[in-house]
């Protein structure tokens, strides 16, 4: 599997498409900040946020139980689920119930997180995603390299040439206003046609086992109004205790996904109408594991707003099929490690740790220092090439004792300045696009022993 | 006062000028300075990879060589914010603990602990500022462009008492260079094209001079600059408010 450095590098070969990438996602990094300097309190809706997911994550189970109960007496069937295989049978066992081969699903991070179209599709039913970029994606075979913009790695024109192949429209067509109503008519005929829809949940309240779906495109509505069946699969820590907690949060998400002051619609479900069935799934999937992390257990306060993926300067130009994990980005990088260390010990590492993430987050996740963190676990249960270790060693070698760090510098220098040809070469990463800089004449320390009294 | 001089590694190895402008400038302001010579490292190339539990003999040296002075400054906020988040010694808790109060970047050690109201200095150059990660979000020696929060600039506080000087504003203020550590070279791809594009910035507002507190942001741009056979220069700030 290729790591997160050489798939960059492979984004990288085609540098005006990650110029069209980087100002793209910046773009809508200054929709978030105008946006958030039009509320004088933002710092405090942040830090609200942020202390109602630390109660959550103190008394989840509490509220999970709350919720549960209220959802019950809603007449909503609830079913708990440990881990992805668990959420996809279920899943599964709801659709054979009913004797349905085919459903339309809204957005839904956790069920990409669960691999649940794959699933589903080799157990023989077909799923359709309704929301327009997981659409997008669906159509090109490929994952979501956003959580909030699916397909931002994609050009109109791309797009226009996956619906001439798929939906029929003109071939060369890239006009964003027809290509959305292409869409919009195939969808409809979806929509009308599907027995089954499941939706994501954004909020689940504790209080009164409601929960609430956030989209700007409407699509989960359409979907789970016209159903027979809906399903709304949640991640545990989606909890929140009261209904006045949206008063926070739905001012914070989409403040900081897309500088919009909320989303189009913020759906609250709270029992099924008359003749439909209406079903949770509450997904654990790793998420007690890492409650139980102590530095990584507020991770689990994301809500899933993108903006550190917008601001990740590493992430602009990388994409985020870099990360390979269906949530990227810096968030990604922090979550992943909990599901696999071994096959995500890469992505703490992808990040100069330049802090900007930390300060976009809407509930205050200290995503730079937990990387920092996931680091040192990292190397410490040997997921870190021994190469490396061994370089590092020698490194706290030197650093350690004056006499031989003092020699070390001087051949440093020495050779650099003697066999440039054998440093910079190109086999040093360094030096493919950067000059190393020009040795000095003498150190700093040898200037001060001849200019300065020693100490 | 007695203020003990911490350089770090690279700086002593490949830009003694910005180590001896920033003692000079100390002493022009009438600071006492000690180098103890036989410092080496904070420790943060090791830490930041992920091995901070080989920076014990880093550690420890660096807390007997400094224990005793009143402060300890560091042209580089990098290696700064890492001795205030991480410094530890076995050997000496209290002191380590002690010393991580009393380490200060030379920027926020000239704003406020010395207070610097005036500085004799002409540098009569379009200078554009890069804000380094650690100095900005770590030591907040700035304001973060992603915080609703006054605006306030301590590098730009003191380049303003500079004669001649011309700030030139960027397109992204406050936007990560690349650097990264060993981030430089394991995800070199990447890191090129940060630095790349942060370079492009200060190229396309006409600076003639990049300047900032950390010299591994600006051996980074510099290592750029020199690949594209651009006149843009690098400096350190202590270069400039030192008069060169």
């Amino acid at each position: 599997m290729k790591d997160h450095a050489e798939l960059s590098e492979e984004f990288n070969k085609d540098e005006a498409r990650v110029d069209w990438h980087d100002e793209t996602l910046w773009f809508i990094r200054e929709k978030r900040d105008k946006a958030v300097h039009t509320i004088p309190e933002w710092e405090w809706l942040r830090e609200t946020g942020s202390q109602i997911k630390n109660n959550v994550l103190s008394n989840l189970s509490v509220y999970l139980e709350q919720f549960e109960s209220n959802a019950l007496a809603n007449g909503v069937k609830v079913h708990w689920a440990a881990n992805a295989a668990e959420h996809n049978e279920i899943v599964l066992s709801i659709l054979k119930g009913h004797q349905v081969d085919r459903m339309v699903k809204s957005k839904s991070m956790l069920t990409e997180e669960c691999h649940l179209n794959d699933y589903l599709t080799g157990n023989g039913i077909e799923v359709i995603d309704s929301d327009l970029g997981e659409r997008i994606v669906q159509l090109a075979n490929e994952t979501p390299s956003h959580i909030v913009l699916p397909c931002i790695h994609k050009k109109k024109e791309e797009i226009g040439d996956l619906f001439h192949e798929f939906l029929g429209t003109a071939a060369g067509e890239s006009d964003p206003q027809v290509l959305t109503e292409a869409a919009r008519q195939h969808l409809r005929e979806t929509f009308m046609t599907r027995k089954v829809a499941l939706t994501g949940v954004n909020f689940a309240v504790a209080e009164t086992g409601e929960f609430v779906v956030c989209t700007n495109e409407g699509n989960a509505d359409m979907g789970a109004h016209l159903s027979e069946v809906h399903i709304a699969s949640m991640g545990i820590e989606k909890i929140i205790p009261e209904r006045k907690h949206l008063g926070v949060f739905l001012r914070l998400l989409t403040r900081s996904a897309t500088g919009q002051p909320i989303t189009t619609y913020s759906s609250h479900f709270m029992k099924p109408r008359q003749g439909q069935e209406m079903h949770i799934i509450l997904v654990d999937n790793g998420r007690s594991r890492q409650l139980g992390r102590a530095d990584f257990r507020n991770s689990l306060k994301c809500i899933r707003c993108g903006s550190c993926m917008n601001t990740c300067p590493v992430y602009r130009r990388s994409g985020g099929h870099s990360y390979h994990t269906a949530i990227s980005g810096p968030i990604g990088a922090i979550l992943a490690p909990n599901l696999d260390m071994k096959d995500y010990a890469d992505l703490p590492f992808a990040s100069t740790l330049c802090g900007s993430c930390s300060n976009v987050c809407p509930v205050k996740i200290d995503i730079h220092e937990q990387l920092y963190k996931w680091r040192q676990v990292l190397v410490k249960d040997g997921y870190v090439s021994p190469v490396k270790a061994i370089s590092m060693k020698a490194m706290a070698f030197t650093f350690a004792n004056p006499t031989v760090f003092e020699v070390a510098g001087k051949s440093g220098r020495w050779f650099m300045k003697n066999f440039p040809s054998l440093v910079s070469n190109k086999l040093n990463p360094w030096y493919k696009e950067r000059e190393m800089p020009e040795p000095p004449k003498e150190s700093f320390r040898e200037w001060y022993s001849k200019n300065r009294k020693i100490t | 006062m007695t203020v003990g001089l911490f350089i770090p590694c690279y700086v002593d190895q490949f830009y003694p000028n910005a180590a001896i402008a920033t003692l000079q400038l100390l002493e022009k302001l009438g600071v006492d300075v000690v180098y103890p010579k036989k410092q080496t490292c904070c420790g943060q190339p090791m830490a930041n990879s992920g091995f901070s539990h080989l920076t014990g003999g880093c550690d420890d040296l660096f807390t007997e060589l400094f224990e005793e002075f009143d402060y300890v400054v560091v042209p580089s906020g990098s290696c700064t914010l890492h001795l205030k988040d991480h410094l530890h010694s076995d050997k000496h808790p209290e002191s380590a603990k002690g010393l991580r109060k009393k380490v200060y970047e030379l920027v926020e050690f000239l704003t406020d602990i010395l207070q610097v109201k005036e500085l004799n200095a002409k540098f009569p150059y379009r200078v554009g500022v890069h804000q380094s990660c650690h100095g900005l979000r770590g030591l907040h020696l700035s304001q973060m462009t992603e915080l609703v929060a006054p605006a306030f600039s301590k590098p730009n506080q003191l380049l303003s008492m500079v004669d001649g000087l011309e700030l030139v504003d960027l397109d992204r203020t406050d936007e990560c260079c690349g650097f990264g550590g060993t981030f430089c070279v394991a995800e070199e791809a990447v890191s090129s094209k940060m630095g790349k594009d942060r370079v492009a910035d200060h190229i396309k507002h006409g600076a003639e001079y990049i300047t900032s507190a950390d010299l591994s942001c600006l051996m980074h741009m510099e290592g750029i600059l020199h690949r594209q056979k651009s006149n843009v220069k690098v400096v350190h700030i202590a270069e400039i408010l030192n008069g060169i």
